[in-house]
């Protein structure tokens, strides 16, 4: 299958992308990495008057460390951030969950700026992002606009982004000392979207974990990819971990609080139960790992 | 928009459209055919290139993104010289067989070891991960990539033993040096001058009336050059019906290339257009409109046979294609004097083909010549040609049908597609050459599917384990229409008739119904039934073992049919004339290392690790025989031909009716030649799937190309040879009888002292007739033909055995290990049975863990990408062991027996009984493939 007739464009700036945005509105589509919107047009699924192909665009691929934390450009590709040194070492849980993303000649073309602006539910990237409560940095013509990852992603490809604007940056705040990240999905096969994904952080209230019992934790930050229309913040599974130690009761009754954070889709691949039932295994299986962790 | 780039270290500019993608300009505009389309949505890899150093997905970049880039194709690395070491690991290793994914497999390894130069397995499935194979099973390429990247030096080839013995070499397929080097000619890479492309509106529902058609806008769309409804095309072409005279009482109805008043699937094509491109031809397709009065959809067989069902073909009566009772001795008392009966209903999934390369097919009609002729991606050229002859209406002797290579076919290539039939028809109305390829959707939505069964299984047996009796239920819904020529009811057929296959019990009741839905139709797909046989077989076997607390192997042996008792006719009536499951048995335990497998799952267990061994013996229909199609009024030959010709210079040109599609028959008939005639393998070469120049004869399918193929070419060879000889008696003046043809020279028989190199028997044959005597006539090309006649079919047989771990707690399944002893009869390339077999594992895997069409309850496919239906890929699977056991069949001179689908037909069995035996302390049963992690969740009472 072909795709319907469009426009290409190919700005070479910001100015000029805005332009472009302008003059299409709704019948643009910004072509960042191409791995989701080029099959979308192949299949006809996509129909958009107009491509505006975003990569020759300047100042958006780099990778650095600022003082507000670890910056990262819209066209940086997964591959990059897969080997990115500062990556590992400021955002360990981007650089644990990217290895998840499709396959390698995806990831050697697909965007960060583009994973997080189509909002796929089942993604990896936009559930590390709230889960590091990272700050999406969106540009239009008026300037540059902050929006909290927590509130970036609406629903089922749906972001806040405003007509005119497309993701420049994100910014993923420095890691507070302590914290431990932790990243696994449950998928079909290798590169799959997952049935159910978890990103997740944890804080230990004091100390480390003893021989025999695992640690307090102080805080914990829970986000599943996969089982709802956006990135999933579960806080009552977070609540009910929050002060105790993760051990098995603690863990199960974490699963079940979780049901109240959790409200999955079903398709093809699995029904709401069983992305619920998965969720609460990676919930356990995550931080059981992450809280009996020797730091 | 222009564009300005490097392809292959040579700059290129060129003007395109916004829309096209990188690897259409590469295929289309700059000729690079080594990539290949498989997709077009990202997921298969077949499309590979590497830009700016780096492998991509060339179906998900358009052209304009490459401007100012380096590309590189496979073309390019392989001229270069910069795989060389990994082509030559993957010809050794037979990793590639329909070549279809071999540019991209090759380039994303080239890529791995520039970065890791010594992986692991592990490391070459994941990064190979996102490259589909239907052939191989990964296995071997797994191999390859580990041989080139520790510079292993490749096989040792058998290709030239000293003593021209090639029957049982592992030969080294010679035309694997073309696909290694993206030099494959598939259908889609044919060129020809002023080509038209077809594109078809297909219905959106699954039952629906067409009230109107409005082609108006369609037609005035630039580039369009024609829109044609089904009653247009109806009156250029005979419709078909694909009932079979032989099942009485069996019913189908007429087949239109187009549908007429009402579709009946959604996908069937409804109107075509042509256009100057595939592009504007679905542009077209995109402003016809159809008004659509939906009707309801008879989506499940249950429901399709309730009183006051809807009748998808009124005319028909009901939905009822045809019912079969098979009776054999008295169940009734065999059950009523059993210890025990064990009743348990099995539903094996809608599986699909997904042969990497679709179904493509591009027809050249010249009005001037009269001809039709038609590049096809398919198994059985002569079948298509007889079908265009008389639907479209043109003598026989003005079609020909070619196959060039073909990228995978797996019984998916031996139908009647309307989409097909329908370019076929265009080009001739067109009087132009019009080329169509389904694309991945169309191929998920009118491809046949198959294996979409019910089964209940009822097992009579004594407390020793001896099962006494069986009874079969088999309901199998097969979509609107039977296929044409085929049908669609072999595959119920051969559940009813295989199930008890291997063993010994002979009272017997089955039952099968056939019956129509709103789905895509169902046929023949690589061991047809099989895979559906075997598992229940397989499952009730275990059954009876753990429900009597005994060995699985030991019921086996229990019941198995033993070597003393062949010939044997089974209570289905299938004839065996000598099979080997005790041998096959010990072999697959033996290559496991099956005791200790059974002693580690036992120790894991108790540690909460839950694995589980599983067996499967199946038996295997090969090589049908001349009671075959003819008998039943399709009009398909299962005699085939082969033609060898003594060239001038020694040389052999072998000319077969039998095909290619990957599994190396090219090489196995080069081999038989041969070693019959008595040349080099070297100096033979093999040409097929042509129907102006082969014998007239069937093609490739039911694991019949070693069996008549290779058979046909013994009978030429030994004729051939026997005239070589009278040339050479003549010329050195001796009796025929002194002389022998080894290594490419006569010789002395006694002594194999060279006599006359066959270089200058074919001189003197050729150029100087003057010199040999007035009455002497040198028959230097020769032609026989084989049918099998004496046994319909020939039965093969093997064991399989799967270890996997089930992780209780997500459901998932993950295979430690899969092994395989089979028994194809005498074996002509082991190289080449290694890899038919565990290429058919991947698919019988594919079947148990992943792969399903899944329809909603309008009858709706739900999975018509390859994002939704799942196809193992190298990651899931597991090393595959194969251990051979040879039982020739004396009914040919050859031995030879059937090797491509055994694998397919005992994989499922085997994993499902491996995943039962991991999941048996939670007394939790699975009676479903594909076992997802909702099925195996579902069977522990966890979802």
């Amino acid at each position: 299958m072909k795709p319907a007739p469009f426009e290409y464009h190919r700005p070479a700036s910001l100015a000029e992308t805005f332009d472009l945005l302008d003059r299409y509105g709704d019948d643009g589509r910004i072509l960042a990495g191409g791995q989701s919107l080029v099959p979308a047009l192949n299949l006809r699924l996509a129909t958009p008057r107009a491509v505006i192909d975003i990569n020759r665009v300047p100042e958006l691929d780099a990778i650095r460390v600022t003082p507000e934390g670890l910056v990262i450009g819209a066209l940086v590709r997964q591959e990059a951030l897969e080997r990115s040194p500062l990556v590992r070492e400021h955002a360990p849980l981007v650089a644990a969950a990217v290895p998840h993303v499709g396959h390698s000649a995806i990831r050697a073309r697909g965007t960060i700026g583009g994973s997080l602006a189509l909002a796929d539910p089942a993604a990896e990237l936009p559930a590390c992002m709230v889960a590091l409560g990272a700050t999406i940095r969106a540009a239009s013509r008026a300037g540059r606009r902050d929006v909290a990852a927590a509130d970036f992603f609406r629903g089922i490809y749906t972001t806040a982004l405003a007509p005119g604007e497309i993701v420049a940056e994100v910014v993923v705040p420095r890691a507070a000392p302590g914290w431990r990240w932790g990243f696994e999905e449950l998928a079909r096969r290798h590169g799959d979207f997952a049935l159910a994904g978890l990103a997740a952080g944890v804080l230990a209230a004091r100390g480390g974990p003893s021989e025999s019992r695992a640690e307090v934790l102080g805080e914990i930050r829970l986000v599943f990819c996969g089982v709802g229309p956006r990135p999933v913040r579960a806080r009552r599974a977070e609540a009910a971990l929050t002060g105790q130690r993760a051990d098995a009761a603690v863990l199960a009754a974490a699963g079940r609080a979780l049901d109240g954070d959790l409200d999955p889709p079903g398709d093809v691949h699995g029904s709401p139960a069983l992305r619920r039932h998965l969720a609460r295994v990676l919930l356990s299986r995550v931080v059981g790992r992450l809280a009996g962790a020797r730091s | 928009m222009r564009i300005g780039l490097t392809v292959n270290g040579r700059p290129v500019t060129r003007e395109v459209e916004g829309r096209q993608n990188l690897v259409d300009f590469l295929r289309y505009d700059l000729g690079f055919t080594g990539s290949h389309i498989g997709c077009e949505h990202g997921v298969c890899g077949a499309c590979t290139v590497r830009v700016d150093g780096t492998p991509i997905r060339g179906c998900l970049m358009l052209a304009a993104q490459a401007d100012g880039c380096r590309v590189e194709t496979i073309e390019g690395v392989a001229e270069s010289g910069a795989i060389a070491a990994l082509q030559r690991a993957f010809r050794a290793e037979n990793a590639l067989q329909c070549g279809f994914c071999t540019p991209g497999m090759l380039l994303t390894a080239q890529a791995l070891l520039e970065r890791n130069p010594d992986p692991d397995p592990v490391a070459i499935r994941e990064a190979l991960g996102g490259n589909y194979c239907r052939c191989t099973g990964y296995h071997a390429i797994v191999q390859a990539v580990l041989g080139a990247a520790r510079g292993r030096p490749a096989k040792a080839p058998d290709a030239a033993p000293s003593d021209g013995a090639y029957i049982g070499r592992s030969v080294i397929r010679p035309q694997t040096a073309r696909l290694v080097a993206g030099r494959g000619v598939y259908t889609d890479d044919v060129a020809v001058p002023r080509l038209l492309h077809a594109a078809f509106v297909r219905s959106p529902h699954a039952h629906a009336r067409i009230a109107r058609i409005d082609t108006g806008e369609a037609a005035a769309l630039p580039g369009v050059v024609a829109v044609v409804t089904g009653r247009e095309m109806a009156a250029h072409c005979e419709p078909w019906v694909g009932v079979l005279k032989n099942y009485a009482g069996m019913k189908s109805a007429p087949q239109y290339p187009l549908a007429l008043d009402k579709a009946v699937w959604q996908g069937e094509p409804v109107v075509a257009v042509v256009a100057e491109s595939r592009a504007l031809a679905e542009d077209g397709c995109a402003r016809v409109r159809v008004t659509w009065e939906p009707l309801p959809p008879v989506v499940d067989a249950e429901a399709a046979l309730a009183p006051g069902a809807t009748v998808i073909h009124p005319e028909l009566g009901d939905n009822l294609v045809l019912e079969t009772r098979i009776k054999s001795g008295d169940v009734d008392a065999a059950f009523k004097a059993a210890d025990a009966v064990y009743r348990e209903t099995f539903d094996t999934g809608r599986h699909t083909v997904v042969s990497l390369e679709p179904r493509v097919v591009l027809a050249d009609y010249d009005p001037a010549d009269e001809t039709l002729t038609v590049h096809h991606s398919g198994q059985a050229p002569y079948m298509f040609h007889d079908i265009l002859s008389r639907h479209l209406r043109i003598p026989e002797h003005r079609v020909r049908v070619i196959n060039k290579d073909v990228g995978g076919s797996f019984g998916l290539k031996i139908h009647t597609y309307p989409d097909e039939i329908a370019t076929c028809a265009l080009a001739v109305m067109l009087g132009r050459a019009v080329k169509f390829l389904a694309d991945r959707v169309e191929s998920f939505q009118t491809d046949i599917h198959s294996r979409d069964h019910r089964v209940t299984a009822e097992v009579a047996a004594m407390r020793d384990g001896t099962i006494v009796g069986m009874r079969l239920d088999d309901l199998a819904p097969v979509g609107p229409f039977s296929m044409y020529p085929r049908s669609s009811v072999v595959e119920s057929g051969q559940v009813l008739r295989t199930t008890p296959g291997p063993y010994r019990f002979r009272d017997y009741d089955a039952r099968g119904r056939v019956v129509f839905q709103n789905k895509t139709p169902m046929s023949q797909y690589r061991a047809v039934g099989h895979p559906v046989a075997a598992l229940v077989m397989e499952a009730m076997v275990d059954r009876v073992a753990r429900e009597l607390g005994l060995d699985p192997v030991e019921v086996r042996r229990r019941n198995l049919l033993t070597a003393d008792m062949y010939p044997y006719t089974a209570p289905t009536g299938l004839f065996f004339e000598k099979l080997s499951h005790e041998e096959s048995l010990d072999a697959v335990l033996d290559l496991a290392g099956y005791s200790a497998l059974c002693a580690e799952r036992d120790r894991l267990r108790a540690r909460g690790v839950h694995r589980g061994l599983g067996l499967c013996v199946f038996i295997d229909l090969t090589v049908p025989g001349a009671q075959t199609y003819g008998t039943g009024g399709a009009r398909i030959s299962s005699q085939d031909g082969t033609t060898i010709r003594l060239e001038p210079t020694g040389k052999l040109t072998v000319i077969s009716s039998v095909t290619e599609q990957g599994q190396g028959t090219d090489t196995i008939l080069a081999q038989v030649a041969a070693a019959t005639v008595g040349v080099p393998v070297d100096d033979v070469r093999v040409v097929t799937g042509d129907t102006l120049v082969t014998p007239y004869g069937g093609g490739t399918w039911g694991s019949r190309g070693a069996g008549i193929g290779g058979e046909a070419t013994i009978q030429t060879g030994k004729a051939l040879k026997e005239n070589i000889l009278k040339v050479a008696a003549v010329v050195l003046e001796v009796d025929a009888l002194d002389l022998d043809v080894r290594g490419g020279q006569i010789v002395d028989a006694r002594t194999g002292e060279s006599r006359l190199p066959l270089s200058e028997l074919g001189r003197v044959a050729y150029f100087r007739p003057d010199q040999l005597p007035k009455d002497f006539q040198s028959e230097l090309t020769v032609t026989r033909h084989y049918v099998p006649r004496h046994q319909p079919l020939a039965y093969t047989n093997g064991v399989q055995l799967s270890y996997v771990e089930v992780d209780v707690d997500t459901g998932f399944v993950k295979l430690l290990g899969h092994w395989v002893a089979e028994d194809c009869g005498r074996i002509i390339n082991p190289m080449l049975v290694d890899e038919q077999v565990r290429g058919g594992v991947a698919h019988g895997i594919g079947d148990a863990l992943f792969e399903h069409c899944v329809y909603d309850e309008h009858g709706q496919l739900l999975t018509t990408t390859m994002m939704d239906y799942l196809v193992p890929m190298a990651a899931e699977l597991p090393d595959i062991g194969v251990a051979h056991v040879e039982t020739p069949t004396a009914y040919s001179e050859g031995g030879f027996k059937g090797a491509g689908e055994g694998g397919v037909a005992g994989a499922p069995g085997a994993v499902l009984n491996a995943v039962n035996d991991a999941l048996s302390p939670f007394k939790a049963r699975v009676t479903r493939v594909p076992m997802t992690p909702e099925v195996i969740l579902r069977a522990l009472g966890k979802l």
